[in-house]
């Protein structure tokens, strides 16, 4: 409510304004005419799937990239901005979704990274852990000690820091580009309410997610784009329904996001079964089974222990009692390539540092756990490789369909497909996937979802984990509630809602 | 298998359109030729060009013969083979401080004299294999160290430099010792149609890293770890056997390169080797391969080796100190880095504008 009053009284003095952007690399044009009004004290969303320009649009307004025709007006004034310096010292800070803290530095000394505090050369610490305590105050983290090393911090407050480093300087407007990728649902609440703050002292935030949820929660007007192109401007969040924004997003109608589950055969063989699980201090006697073509969820807060049930059971992590067996053999503790080569794969939680060699081809990628299984005497067969990964990308509708593109080039729900890719190319017959729409659009997640489905009623057992409990509840068949380590309960996917799991933690926790 | 789960996927292919399969293949053909290591080395090969006609221009038909050239290859072979069991430890994002020293070890062992005896007895090819097993069991005990004891690579191989450095004094004595079994001697000091036995080497050397790294399981796994460790290691590659068996592979290069050493000098000495692996290092970056990991070149690592000797051959026959050989090679050394990822920057940007 407070939102839509700024909003309205704004509405005579824009602070930017952006017509007619393009924008075209190497013959590839990323910006075909991208148009874009913010006003003071906003929280303006801008949606699109990967691909359709969102990147670039930010990079241009940070100063990263220069457009190739087009206008920016800043508060009323036709602008270029010609560098990231340029943009700050106008008031236009961005946040980056991969956070840009350097770990071993202060949490003072990264916010005033760049235009430190000093006095004839030699850094003002006191000045600046001062400000520093000042700026995060203001951001009601107060408690989080400026002289603290960030590479010690969470990654909710390393995100803090982040925004904390863009007020330093005297900012009018901040460019999130989605912040909420990196936060649980807890964490989120306290980014919403930051915001919150940022807005009503008059600052504007440009706001990127894919998850139309928070846009509901946060937003005030939304651009959406498309290929390069703004398919409708300001559009206002309370009045619009979900139903018109994948459509403008997606250019087709989305009927249900998750697929109807396939009722699971009777004599279906247990693949995994995981017998009173352990790891000291961190999980507990966790004992579940899947079967071939169920898909099982863990539902559970960050640091709940989910990640880490999932790596010791592909054995990631050497667990300390417990067995984990696949179709009825037991799996020596702690080795991953016992768990690949008995068929399990796993999809891990950060897909670019755990998961992709991004430098790489994606057929190398694809063919990274059984490239061995074409060599000769050693010697690789890199065209039966190539010809395997791109028929299975193919089927996964990858795009773009290169195999010889580095995987770093790729989307996040493409970069996905590359994993999913892997463990079919070799064969997996259960998957462990922690995040699999961790920053994958919305009109991509559809797919993916369905992909799982697919894979799982062709006889894969598959475990998923994800932050958002919706995802886990609208995938899974059978859900295990886990909290502070333990499994607290385990029911049918359609026996329990959000609140009800959240409930069940909170419960769990409290015990 | 694999073909059953094909079909799985494709329970969610919509009947997309065709492809334009043709012009991906000729596009991709022309940025694997301009983006793989072809295209990279033309810098090199230029900066290698120009060192010649230097040469040629101060130096005249003393440096332009077929002679010198052979000098200049010749005095390139020895850190040419430490360089490229380098190029495998640094692909995959690691470093070897010790083979210098390591080479040092294994000639004053190969010479020690009870096992000259033993090979004037048996066969020079003795000398040949304890050198290897010596260089091996280094390498063996930098990759134990890195691998399973979770050692920093800098800090296991500058111990394995020192200690085996020490271990090579104590050996030796302090004193040069000389080879005298004749096999040996006639083998390391033979020619092979004109050519000097280390050369050729060299050659089979290189030709052997470049499978090795470019058409091997062993390379793709190399090259795998230095891109993303923990990626290879969650794929099922054993992450932790591979690497030791990186460190023995520098290690066998090194104790070639001792053989080598041995043929050339025809004594065995623990001051051989030393600060080899600095020249080693600068070849292999300089020639392109990351120190980060994950790219590495065999073809820009010769090059890199090439430069040097090159650069040093031309400084000598300008009767120019080794103190101005030193201060061009620093130079050299930072301006190919500097270059390089510049090159490299553009590349990626280039990819990412197309992605976008």
């Amino acid at each position: 409510m407070i939102t839509d009053d700024h909003a309205a009284s704004n509405n005579a003095a824009p602070l930017l304004q952006v017509r007619g952007l393009t924008k075209s690399f190497a013959g590839v044009q990323a910006l075909k005419g991208v148009d874009l009004d913010v006003l003071p004290g906003e929280v303006h969303c801008v949606l699109g799937q990967n691909g359709a320009g969102k990147s670039t649009l930010i990079k241009t307004l940070s100063g990263i990239n220069q457009p190739d025709a087009g206008e920016i007006h800043w508060l009323g004034a036709p602008v270029v901005i010609s560098d990231p310096v340029a943009a700050l010292s106008m008031g236009i800070a961005t946040m980056y979704q991969e956070l840009d803290v350097v770990d071993g530095l202060t949490v003072a000394e990264n916010i005033f990274l760049g235009h430190e505090f000093d006095r004839a050369g030699v850094t003002d610490r006191r000045q600046a852990n001062r400000r520093a305590r000042e700026i995060m105050t203001r951001l009601g983290h107060g408690d989080i000690p400026p002289t603290r090393e960030v590479g010690q911090l969470s990654a909710a407050n390393k995100q803090i820091v982040s925004m904390a480093r863009a007020l330093s300087h005297d900012t009018k407007l901040i460019v999130m580009d989605e912040p909420s990728a990196v936060l649980d649902s807890e964490e989120v609440k306290n980014l919403f309410r930051v915001v919150r703050e940022l807005t009503r002292a008059g600052i504007a935030v440009i706001y990127i997610s894919h998850r139309l949820e928070e846009i509901r929660q946060i937003g005030d007007r939304i651009t959406v784009i498309k290929d390069g192109r703004s398919m409708a401007n300001n559009l206002p969040v309370s009045e619009t329904p979900t139903r018109e924004l994948i459509q403008l997003m997606t250019g087709r109608d989305v009927a249900n996001v998750f697929p109807a589950a396939t009722p699971l055969a009777v004599d279906a063989p247990v693949l995994l079964s995981v017998v009173e699980l352990g790891l000291t201090g961190v999980f507990d006697d966790v004992t579940f089974e899947v079967r071939a073509g169920e898909i099982v969820g863990l539902a559970g807060l960050v640091g709940s222990g989910r990640s880490e049930i999932i790596e010791t059971i592909y054995g990631a992590r050497r667990a300390s009692s417990g067995t984990v067996s696949v179709a009825g053999t037991e799996l020596p503790a702690g080795s991953v390539e016992a768990g690949v080569r008995a068929g399990m794969g796993l999809s891990p939680e950060e897909r670019k540092s755990q998961g992709l060699i991004l430098d790489e081809p994606v057929y190398r990628n694809v063919t990274l756990a059984s490239f061995a299984r074409w060599a000769r005497m050693g010697f690789l067969n890199e065209r039966s490789e190539r010809s395997v990964a791109r028929k299975q990308l193919e089927a996964l509708e990858l795009r773009p369909a290169d195999p010889d593109r580095a995987a770093r080039t790729l989307s996040g729900g493409n970069q996905q497909k590359i994993l999913l890719a892997r463990w079919l190319v070799h064969g997996t017959r259960i998957l462990l996937l922690d995040e699999p729409t961790r920053g994958v659009d919305v009109g991509a997640r559809a797919e993916i979802y369905t992909l799982i489905r697919a894979l799982a009623s062709a006889g894969t057992a598959v475990v998923v984990i994800s932050s958002e409990i919706e995802e886990v509840l609208g995938l899974s068949d059978r859900v295990l509630v886990v909290a502070e380590g333990r499994v607290i309960h385990t029911t049918r996917a359609e026996d329990i809602d959000e609140h009800g799991v959240l409930d069940l933690v909170m419960k769990g926790s409290a015990a | 298998m694999s073909e059953q789960n094909t079909s799985a996927g494709r329970v969610v292919d919509s009947g997309s359109e065709p492809h334009g399969h043709d012009s991906e293949e000729k596009r991709s053909i022309a940025n694997r030729f301009l983006g793989g290591s072809a295209g990279r080395s033309i810098g090199l090969i230029i900066a290698l060009l120009a060192l010649f006609v230097v040469g040629a221009i101060t130096a005249g038909d003393r440096f332009a013969n077929v002679e010198n050239m052979l000098t200049v290859i010749r005095f390139a072979s020895i850190t040419g083979v430490i360089s490229i069991g380098m190029t495998f430890v640094i692909t995959a994002g690691g470093i070897d401080l010790s083979v210098g020293s390591v080479l040092g070890l294994t000639t004053v062992v190969a010479t020690l004299s009870s096992v000259q005896i033993f090979a004037t007895e048996t066969s020079w090819l003795a000398m040949v294999l304890i050198a290897l097993l010596v260089g091996g069991i280094c390498g063996l005990v930098n990759g134990v160290v890195i691998a399973y004891g979770n050692v920093v690579a800098f800090m296991a191989t500058l111990a394995m430099l020192v200690a085996a450095k020490g271990l090579a004094e104590v050996l030796a004595n302090r004193t040069t010792q000389i080879v005298n079994v004749k096999g040996f001697l006639d083998f390391f000091r033979s020619d092979i149609v004109g050519v000097p036995i280390l050369i050729w080497i060299f050659v089979v050397v290189v030709i052997a890293g470049w499978f090795l790294l470019n058409r091997t399981t062993f390379g793709r796994r190399t090259v795998a770890i230095g891109g993303n460790i923990e990626a290879a290691r969650l794929a099922g590659v054993n992450v932790k056997r591979h690497l030791m068996y990186l460190y023995v592979l520098a290690g066998i290069t090194a104790g070639i390169a001792g053989l080598m050493m041995l043929g050339r000098t025809t004594a065995g000495t623990s001051t051989h080797g030393t600060l080899y692996e600095l020249d080693a290092i600068a070849a292999v970056v300089v020639g392109g391969t990351l120190l980060a990991g994950g790219r590495g070149t065999i073809m820009g690592t010769v090059l890199g080796v090439l430069i040097f000797s090159t650069l040093t051959n031309v400084f000598t026959q300008n009767n120019l100190s080794t103190s101005v050989q030193a201060i061009a090679k620093g130079v050299i050394i930072v301006v190919a880095v500097l270059l390089q990822q510049r090159f490299a920057s553009r590349s990626t940007a280039k990819k990412r504008a197309k992605a976008a």
